[in-house]
């Protein structure tokens, strides 16, 4: 980048603000996907303003700005592609204001999502929305990406404890929208527009999120299934059972098996499937009883057993290993290609049935595992990217996934976002009109398509 | 090194454990940065700069990212092996002297510790501080100044006898490593490690030629210095015939524990380093092992433990300290949090990276003053350096020390109330005999 551009970036964040060494932009290069570009500059502001200085610097001399926070994304959507500032947010990590009167928290956008967790736990508050980069995620990526996780078939998603958002505007000017109450209908709602935007409208710098009371008691089970029909056809029973778990999740004998390596906690590894099932509230009885509830639904639908983590430590090495699902799945081939795809819940049972047909057909594997309680699947196919006939087959696999997700009502990503690596497909999605529109509120928003050009959506 | 160890998969899980990346917060300072630059360096994308190298030297090989790396890569084993690969392209004749000289020779490490011995002696330190001379010198020497601890008038090296030999009858045969910052900077610790085998029957051999375990060689990237010192410390151990080899210091532990690997694919030596290697255990970890007495005396104290990285993740070995602190009675363990995040000592990263390494420290000691402890109990010397500097900085009442240090005294203050006792029953009969007489 030129010298005196630095120079005028460096003066607008301090000297440690602004890396542009080789190495520093090789490591700005990525995110969580094998996508790769580098920044032309890579600038970590320290509040709004300075953001706002940096987008109007960036408009005046036509720079691409994309935001990133600790880039673990899963669809390339802060790969900066066309180079440009690789704008980091991970430095502005104040928690402003937890507000326990109105249960809400003001927070910066580069806010780890597990600390502002543990920051309103402690005062018996609580931010559900819990995506598996928990520790290695920020709230501004959270928001951007709208973020979901195990605990949303109950809770719901990112977007939905957004109650207000400052954005630094294409143009550098400075956006409030929302505030802390919980209804408010006055104009359009521009916070639910910059949610999930993958940093194309707007620079997301702080947030007001909506708090709700901690459930004081938890209960998960592990459910052994021998046959994985069995066990995604459960799920539905369960769903219609009238008991809502605080999360519901499905696992193939290769995710167990994927796991088991990792952290070696005594998983089945003669199974088809396994459920990890959560109930929660703050009436411990009646988290017992349905628990109790489920288990009985589960037995009666042909499960081996179900084990009740027996205390806390339990429950939360179950979690952890959860979350360490998807990155455990490179010990079994040198590449993943990990999707999202969302189907409506009455239809799990056959998605996975055809999933399991695609990759019968292709001769690749495909593990399957997700949010089966919300429909949200994360089909992950495995392949070595070198041989150039695997990679043909993944680029068909993918496509015939999305084609499926759409053909049973679903859509083409639940909760990673779409990045560059879902937009091939992005008008069968949504059809020629949606697509119109967004591109014209980008325009709107962005007319000189300095943010985050080159993402979401088709040429 | 094997690709296979390159392949991170940029998950980003490492981000959460890191502790540089968790001040600096950039992605430079980062598991998986360190990661991408070696791939990208070694694989010719990028220049192995000097720059390049920096990174790796950024990383204060805590090993948080070795254990939760879900592909199995190991980042920090990774940054480290780069240094060696810096000096196979640029060797530093500066690291010969430092590491095959002076460090792995103890004798002359006690006469470069010479001035701070006779600064203690002749009564400096109390001078300097009652000047307030210390606050002339820059904000860094000052803080190293206050790192240092009291030093004992002779090196235990020097004051140890070969053989210690146990209280009763022997039960073990143990050899001793003498850990060179353990013995020393804080002499008076292993002088009670010593005690503690010895009052559980072990005869203790302390074989006193010993060098360094290598661990700094290593550090800096010279395997090969690091190798010579572990064939001569395996050597004088076999002659001493030992069924265990104890060490008080973590990291030596961790170091030794890994001759093994170290000399792997040395036909000569492979076996015999092996054989080493299974045998080290730390002084928790052996005396957990063993039927341990119980102290009858009490140490009347609130105490937390910090988990040296070495001990931890190095060794696998956490809950035989913390066993050890709660067998004494009086002593009201309360654990830390983040008990096992980096203390920011990682050996010299105070020297090299000052701003970062205080950063890291502060997070400790923000999570020292919560447990509201009067003694902050850790089996590493550069965590109580590192320790010491923070609890003075932050101006807390609490003391560093070893937790073999506590668990000595409860047994010497065991036999002050035996004594005590035997004086009351003397007094007591000594009254009676008054009364019948």
């Amino acid at each position: 980048m030129d010298k005196n551009i630095l120079a005028q970036l460096e003066k607008i964040t301090g000297k440690d603000g602004v890396l542009s060494t080789p190495e520093d932009l090789a490591v700005y290069s990525y995110d969580g996907t094998f996508a790769e570009h580098r920044p032309d500059a890579v600038v970590l502001p320290r509040t709004t303003g300075q953001v706002s200085q940096i987008v109007r610097l960036a408009a005046r001399e036509r720079i691409p700005v994309v935001t990133r926070g600790m880039g673990s994304g899963l669809a390339a959507a802060s790969v900066p592609f066309q180079g440009g500032i690789a704008l980091t947010m991970t430095r502005m990590n104040r928690i402003l204001e937890i507000d326990e009167a109105n249960a809400a928290a003001h927070v910066e956008a580069g806010v780890v999502t597990a600390d502002l967790q543990a920051a309103v736990e402690k005062l018996g508050l609580f931010y559900p929305p819990d995506p598996a980069s928990i520790r290695h995620s920020t709230i501004g990526g959270n928001i951007a990406c709208n973020a979901g996780g195990p605990r949303c078939l109950k809770y719901g998603v990112t977007g939905d404890y957004v109650l207000g958002l400052t954005v630094v505007l294409a143009d550098g000017r400075i956006l409030h929208t929302g505030g802390k109450c919980i209804k408010d209908v006055v104009g359009y709602d521009l916070k639910a527009l910059f949610t999930g935007s993958e940093g194309t409208l707007g620079v997301i710098t702080e947030a007001l999120l909506r708090l709700t009371a901690r459930p004081e008691f938890a209960r998960t089970a592990l459910v052994e299934f021998p046959s994985v029909e069995d066990a995604s056809q459960t799920v539905n029973t369960i769903l219609r059972a009238g008991v809502v778990p605080a999360a519901l999740e499905l696992m193939d004998e290769t995710a167990i098996a994927c796991i088991e390596a990792a952290m070696h906690l005594g998983l089945p590894l003669d199974v088809e499937a396994i459920l990890l099932i959560e109930t929660d509230g703050s009436d411990e009885a009646a988290v017992l009883r349905e628990m109790e509830a489920v288990a009985e639904i589960c037995r009666a639908r042909g499960a081996r057993q179900v084990k009740v983590a027996a205390d806390e430590t339990e429950r939360a090495s179950l979690w952890r290993a959860r979350r360490s699902l998807s990155p455990s799945l490179a010990r079994k081939a040198p590449n993943k290609l990990g999707e999202d795809i969302t189907v409506p819940r009455s239809a799990i049972a056959e998605t996975v049935r055809r999933l399991k047909a695609i990759s019968a057909k292709r001769g690749l594997p495909i593990v399957i595992y997700g949010h089966a309680g919300d429909g949200n699947l994360h089909p992950t196919l495995l392949f070595d990217k070198r041989d150039p006939g695997q990679w043909a087959k993944v680029e068909q696999m993918a496509a015939e996934e999305f084609a499926l997700a759409l053909e049973l009502g679903g859509t083409l990503s639940g909760e990673h976002g779409v990045g560059t690596l879902k937009r091939p497909y992005m008008a069968q999605a949504l059809g020629p009109v949606s697509i119109e529109i967004q591109k014209r509120i980008k325009a709107a928003l962005d007319p000189l398509n300095i943010l985050n050009p080159g993402k979401v959506f088709p040429d | 090194m094997r690709l296979d160890d390159l392949n991170c998969i940029r998950c980003g899980l490492c981000l959460a454990v890191c502790p540089t990346y968790r001040e600096i917060l950039s992605e430079t300072a980062s598991p998986r940065g360190r990661a991408a630059l070696a791939r990208k360096g070694l694989e010719g994308e990028l220049e192995l700069s000097p720059n390049l190298f920096e990174q790796m030297y950024a990383c204060f090989d805590c090993l948080a990212c070795n254990d939760i790396c879900p592909v199995g890569i190991r980042p920090a084993d990774l940054a480290v092996e780069m240094r060696a690969v810096q000096e196979q392209l640029r060797p530093a004749a500066w690291k010969k002297t430092l590491f095959g000289g002076l460090i792995p020779k103890p004798r002359r490490m006690e006469f470069a510790t010479l001035p701070l011995r006779l600064y203690e002696k002749l009564g400096l330190r109390r001078l300097v501080y009652a000047l307030g001379l210390r606050n002339l010198l820059p904000r860094q020497l000052r803080d190293m100044e206050s790192m240092l601890p009291h030093l004992p008038q002779r090196p235990l090296r020097q004051a140890l006898p070969e053989i210690t030999e146990a209280n009763g009858k022997t039960r073990y045969r143990v050899g001793f490593f003498l850990g060179c910052a353990q013995s020393l900077l804080f002499a008076e610790e292993s002088a009670a490690t010593l005690r503690v085998l010895a009052r559980n029957g072990c005869t203790v051999v302390t074989p006193k030629a010993t060098v360094c375990c290598g661990m700094p060689a290593l550090g800096y990237g010279r395997s090969d210095l690091a190798q010579e010192q572990a064939r001569h410390n395996i050597e004088l151990f076999e002659r001493a015939q030992v069924e265990v080899n104890v060490t008080d210091c973590a990291t030596c532990g961790s170091t030794l524990k890994d001759y093994g690997h170290l000399l792997a694919d040395d036909n000569k030596w492979a076996a015999r380093a092996a054989a080493f290697s299974s045998r080290v255990r730390d002084v928790s970890e052996f005396l957990m092992s063993i039927p341990l007495e119980k102290p009858q005396g009490r140490v009347e104290a609130r105490v937390t433990y910090h988990d040296p990285c070495h001990l931890r993740r190095g060794q696998g070995v956490w809950q035989q300290p913390r066993a050890l602190l709660q067998m004494i009675d009086g002593l009201e363990f309360v654990e830390l949090p983040e008990a096992d995040w980096c203390c920011g000592s990682a050996g010299s990263q105070l020297i090299t990276h000052y701003e970062t390494s205080l950063k890291v420290l502060k997070r400790k000691t923000d999570n020292l003053a919560s447990t509201q402890a009067d003694y902050i109990a850790s089996g590493c010397p550069g965590c109580q350096m590192q320790l010491n500097l923070g609890v003075r900085r932050q101006g807390l009442d609490v003391q560093v020390v070893h937790p073999i240090a506590l668990l000595d005294r409860a047994y010497r203050q065991e036999s002050e109330v035996s004594r005590l006792r035997r004086n009351q029953e003397i007094s007591h009969s000594t009254a009676k005999r008054k009364n019948d007489g």
